[in-house]
């Protein structure tokens, strides 16, 4: 598995992992701006510096939105370094295609990519420190061995600290194959480890990327154009222009800027401002349309999937079942609204940015400026939430042409209003089911058709045999050993915009699945945890999963009066996660979620404290799309556009969440996004049980018990 | 433009901006402390809460002619180090993902524990359904609130 030669400036070759990248890069700790960084004393390699104050300052090229990957990465070099964590610091990278390859967080992916490399990292580290002192002691480096920061000599009667070390450590030849540690010996990763950036983030101290702050710098907003489509006609800044603090008003493609001394001057003049747009061809799209699109096309999608013969099995069938379900768009709806601070010189750009992908940032501003990579300066602030949203660029296009208009430093923020209306959203999707049992209730057959608009052709991508794998994750591999069936999907036209919305295709193909099951099971009279037991057959993990979830809930036990018990089981990311949900009805029948018991197989973990809380995270976050969440489109444009009118989950609707974390050695799995998916079907299967009838589209709404 | 004076986080402040100037902007882009966040701007989120005379108060919907002459704590006038209780509970039960809207939250807890000493659960229900958290921490600021409760009364 391990293919990773480390050098003192990266990773130089990545043997095993698709998508190899090249990694490293020079950084100056204590040092802001990171222009012009050199090699610093103490630097072992693109990640590790050890000053004489034994501080090890860890350097991490993956965003920081809330996941906690810089804690996570920082305990995997921790542990093969032997660090003394307390001495331990986290800090982000600055983007360096060069240094580092392509930067982009997402697809939980970090640990998943990072473990392996980021091991070897350590651990060269940790010999090179061990040559140093056996050298300085005239001993050979095998008589040596490390101690929490201490390199100690064979009797432990000389040892010295890391940070006295380090000077002369970098400059020890780079061992290309460091001796890795027994995981069993592992005393910070697999241990429930505080996160590095709590303190800052309990006491305002958190520099996210609205809280960017440079000298002359100016604050924008932009007058969005509303139509998806559409395009400025004319605009009249006369009245925006007499605004007091109003500066510059300066049309960008994105629409018309209204540049200011702050951000209620900006508010005030984009109020002031007259803008005539150009709606375009989809001026007169709606909901409805979409929807009808959909159904058009779904009986002509290409095959995703095939077993057996879905004829026959239909024919066949004791009891068969048609079904539609439906999700919405949805936007991502991050605390820390979307914004970006461009500063764009003739010879020059700097962003400072939260975002998930600073690699595509410094492309998009390269693309507006014509800058070189060197000339581009991308630095990453902490995240206020990510989810897929922050991989965009809009954002950043906005602030490099707002700055470059005006020549100043400015920082765009987008109103709450414009991050709702602004684009990129899970898409709507429309799915026939026509499923049967046999004659002992078990599910036999299963036809899934799937309508619903192309994210990778929105971002401008081509498909693969006419399949976007985004939009089949989690019906195409349907872990179910139904002997028919089959899976196919169609795209329709739409020019509404669409990104990663966390856990992508799971988020919504986990809920119409799961629940389709579950209906077929109640067409069959049989119980939810035995069929899915009987039909995962050789999915060891999942039936494991599904094992410890019914058994922390007690499946099959009674339930208290008015409540009932749903499951779900999911696997996305290279996690499996299964979940029962705990449901009963408020008087006015909207679902009230009162327990959640959740089983996690993640293969390796981490920090478990961190996972358990990407569990509760994705939990509540796919408990507001289940809940809440829904976009509608009329006349071209969004309806919604705030928390009052897209909803999601406040602390009087959470539910108490029990996570048991299952890590047998597995192939390590992702865990910022498998926790959302088996929310959604879980507790509508609760519903199923609880009144009847199947919830056949999100968002819940009111049920009749 | 006029003239307004208050106090924030102890000390005297005079600014000189349009009257219906939200008091959470006046605190980020004319004073320059970031720790309060904007998040919706129609005091849906409370991400921008801060005491105004000791009370939770939506910084966003209070126009800084409304603050003149009151007292206003924000997270930074918290504690300076990170002390006060909340803040403690907070690092204890490792309650941040993200952490935007967590200024927010602490803001809110710390009124809702001067309040109530011992809060029940339905009281933490009314006193922090108010403040979004999208990263969905809700659980562990809900058992960092009694853990500051137990701690403050210990």
């Amino acid at each position: 598995m391990t293919g990773f030669t480390v050098s003192r400036r990266g990773f130089l070759r990545v043997t095993s992992v698709a998508g190899a990248y090249l990694l490293g890069f020079r950084f100056v700790p204590g040092c802001r701006d990171q222009v012009g960084w050199a090699g610093a004393e103490g630097e072992l390699n693109a990640w590790i510096r050890i000053t004489p104050d034994d501080v090890v300052t860890l350097t991490i090229s993956e965003s920081e939105m809330g996941q906690g990957i810089m804690t996570a990465l920082s305990m995997v070099l921790a542990e093969e370094l032997d660090a003394d964590w307390s001495k331990v610091a986290a800090q982000p990278a600055p983007a360096d295609r060069d240094r580092y390859g392509g930067q982009s967080t997402g697809g939980s992916t970090s640990v998943r990519q990072d473990y392996e490399p980021f091991r070897v990292a350590g651990a060269a580290a940790r010999e090179m420190l061990i040559a140093a002192a056996a050298e300085t002691w005239g001993v050979a480096p095998a008589s040596c061995r490390t101690e929490r920061g201490y390199v100690l000599d064979e009797s432990g009667d000389r040892r010295m600290s890391y940070g006295r070390l380090a000077a002369r450590a970098a400059e020890m030849p780079v061992p290309t194959k460091p001796t890795l540690k027994d995981p069993s010996t592992f005393r910070i990763v697999g241990h429930d480890t505080k996160r590095l950036d709590t303190p800052d983030k309990v006491t305002g101290r958190a520099v996210f990327g609205i809280d960017v702050s440079l000298p002359d710098m100016l604050i924008a907003q932009v007058e969005r154009v509303p139509v998806f489509g559409g395009a400025v006609r004319s605009f009249d800044a006369t009245a925006a222009l007499q605004v007091p603090g109003v500066r510059h008003v300066v049309e960008i493609p994105s629409g018309v800027a209204v540049v200011a001394d702050n951000f209620w001057a900006a508010k005030r003049g984009r109020d002031a401002l007259t803008v005539t747009w150009d709606e375009g061809p989809d001026g007169t799209l709606d909901s409805a349309q979409i929807r009808q699109r959909c159904r058009d096309i779904v009986s002509s999608g290409t095959e995703a999937r095939r077993e057996g013969n879905p004829d026959t099995g239909l024919r066949a069938a004791a009891k068969t079942l048609d079904a539609v379900y439906e999700v919405p768009y949805l936007a991502h709806a991050p605390m820390e609204p979307l914004n970006c601070t461009a500063d764009v010189r003739a010879d020059r750009c700097e962003i400072w940015v939260p975002t998930q992908s600073p690699s595509g940032s410094q492309g998009a501003a390269r693309q507006i400026t014509g800058l070189s990579a060197a000339q581009v300066i991308v630095h990453t602030t902490y995240l206020g939430g990510g989810f897929g949203r922050r991989s965009q660029t809009d954002f950043v296009k906005d602030a490099v042409h707002t700055s470059r208009a005006v020549g100043k430093p400015v920082k765009v923020i987008w109103t709450r209003e414009d991050d709702v209306r602004g684009g990129y959203y899970r898409p709507a999707a429309y799915n026939e089911f026509r499923g049967g049992v046999d004659a002992n209730g078990w599910p036999s057959v299963w036809v899934h058709k799937i309508a619903s608009p192309s994210i990778l052709l929105s971002l401008g991508a081509e498909l693969d045999g006419d399949l976007d794998p985004t939009g089949t994750e989690g019906a195409a591999n349907l872990p179910y050993g139904i002997p028919h069936m089959q899976v196919t999907w169609a795209h329709p036209d739409s020019p509404i915009t669409l990104h990663w919305w966390r856990s992508v295709g799971s988020s919504q193909n986990a809920y119409v699945t799961e629940c389709f099951f579950d209906e077929l099971c109640q067409l069959g009279g049989v119980d939810p945890v035995e069929a899915r037991r009987r039909l995962l057959g050789a999915h060891v993990r999942h039936r494991r999963a599904l094992d410890t979830a019914a058994a922390m809930a007690g499946w099959g036990s009674a339930v208290p009066a008015g409540h009932a018990r749903g499951v779900a089981v999911h696997e996305s990311f290279g996690s499996i996660v299964a979940q029962v949900a705990d449901v009963s009805l408020r008087s006015d029948g909207t679902p009230r979620v009162h327990h959640v018991w959740c089983a996690v197989d993640c293969g390796i973990v981490i920090n478990p404290d961190t996972v358990r809380a990407q569990i509760e995270s994705g939990i509540m976050y796919g408990l507001s799309a289940a809940l809440h969440g829904e976009l509608t489109i009329e006349r071209g444009r969004v309806m919604q556009s705030n928390f009052h009118d897209y909803p999601v989950v406040r602390m009087h609707e959470a539910p108490s969440v029990d996570v048991t974390i299952i890590a047998e050695g597995d192939p390590i799995g992702g865990i910022g996004e498998p926790g959302l998916p088996p929310i959604a079907p879980a507790v509508c299967n609760a519903l199923l049980r609880l009144t009847g009838k199947p919830v056949r589209k999100l968002p819940i709404g009111r049920m009749d018990a | 433009m006029t003239t307004y004076a208050f106090t924030l986080n102890g000390s005297p402040q005079t600014v000189d901006v349009p009257g219906d100037t939200p008091l959470l902007w006046v605190i980020r882009d004319v004073i320059g402390l970031m720790g309060t966040k904007f998040g919706c701007g129609i005091g849906q989120c409370r991400a921008c809460t801060v005491h105004l005379d000791g009370a939770a108060t939506f910084s966003c919907q209070v126009p800084v002619s409304a603050a003149a002459g009151r007292a206003i704590t924000t997270i930074e006038g918290l504690s300076d180090d990170g002390s006060h209780p909340v803040q403690r509970a907070w690092m204890a039960m490792d309650v941040p993902q993200c952490g935007y809207c967590q200024p927010g939250q602490i803001m809110s807890a710390a009124a809702l524990l001067a309040e109530h000493p011992r809060p029940s659960d339905a009281q933490i229900d009314e006193a922090m359904s108010g403040n979004i958290c999208r990263c969905g921490t809700y659980n562990r600021i809900r058992q960092a609130i009694h853990l500051a409760a137990e701690e403050a009364t210990r």
